[in-house]
């Protein structure tokens, strides 16, 4: 299914948030995830299942001031 | 000298919180922050390309610093939008301190002070160590205690501007009203004149990012401020004199001899 993963369309065959976190290529990677601007937090990415066409937004630690 | 009031139930080391962004190399940055002996470091969080890994690096270059995270919400316009990114930091950075900032006007940086009300409520409620960028207005100011905050961040002049105290009074008058309350001058400061000023204007924190980062030698600066910052402190905590209009002879005038 299509998604927009970061602002890009993306086709992903999981739809498990965890599962599609590691098929995007995050795997243990430290990061924070949002879908259709609510954020999901870690230990609900096992039960958050993505429909075609949501928004998931991964986020990393950055610079800032 | 370590902050007289605590934040949140955190005594800082110092009064100086450092920014993390646009530093010439990761090097330089860990440098700035060994001289600096800041005790704070602010940081954000972004869209991660999930095959670079940069954010990860980032991290542990940050954690290696042995400062406490203060996360932002930089870049948020709405409500909404800083309430979710201040969530997803704290999940990230594993800390309940945030500071909040909702832009309100986007060439100066301005802050939506009323959106930033609302959003420093729904955090404060869910539990989060709110340091709301704000301005000088004491009305805010007020509003932004009466919902929980406990720090205010007021800025000094438009972020990344090194413009300095542009509003001296009105920062003094919030001094003044906010006795109890930490103060953090954010944003603004270009050098450390300024942030020693600020200082002795008896805040209780400066927190600055582009004054380091962009100067020609990021870690020599970094310690001037560190020095500033001090001296600051040292000459608020020593009650300094009040100014007057007209001169006052300190060579005393008895016993000047008549010679004319």
């Amino acid at each position: 299914m299509m998604i927009h993963h970061n602002g890009y369309e993306t086709t992903v065959t999981h739809s498990q948030l965890d599962e599609v976190l590691d098929e995007l290529g995050y795997c243990a990677g430290r990061v924070a995830t949002a879908v259709n601007e609510c954020f999901v937090p870690q230990s609900e990415r096992p039960t958050k299942r993505l429909c075609p066409g949501d928004r998931l937004e991964v986020l990393a630690p950055m610079s800032g001031g | 000298m370590p902050s007289q009031k605590k934040f949140y139930g955190h005594r800082l080391d110092t009064p100086l919180m450092l920014g993390t962004a646009l530093y010439p190399s990761p090097a330089v940055l860990a440098e700035a922050f060994t001289r600096s002996r800041a005790s704070v470091a602010t940081l954000s969080l972004r869209r991660e390309n999930s095959t670079a890994g940069t954010g990860e690096d980032f991290y542990k270059l940050i954690r290696s610093l042995k400062v406490k995270l203060l996360p932002n919400t930089a870049g948020c316009y709405s409500v909404k939008e800083a309430v979710t990114t201040a969530h997803m930091a704290r999940e990230l950075f594993g800390t309940n301190w945030i500071k909040l900032e909702v832009i309100g006007q986007s060439d100066r940086l301005h802050p939506d002070l009323f959106a930033l009300v609302e959003a420093a409520k729904i955090l404060c409620e869910d539990g989060f160590a709110v340091f709301p960028y704000c301005t000088e207005d004491l009305s805010i100011a007020e509003r932004l205690c009466a919902v929980g905050c406990q720090v205010l961040m007021p800025w000094a002049a438009p972020i990344g501007s090194g413009l300095g105290l542009c509003n001296r009074q009105g920062l003094r008058a919030l001094r003044g009203e906010f006795a109890e309350i930490p103060l953090v001058i954010d944003a603004g400061l270009g050098r450390p004149s300024q942030a020693a000023a600020a200082m002795e204007l008896g805040y209780d924190a400066v927190l600055l990012n582009s004054a380091v980062a962009r100067a020609g030698d990021p870690a020599r600066m970094a310690e001037a401020f560190a020095q500033a910052v001090q001296a600051g402190q040292q000459a608020a905590a020593a009650d300094p004199m009040e100014p007057r209009d007209l001169a006052q002879p300190s060579t005393p005038v008895l016993g000047k001899a008549f010679l004319s």
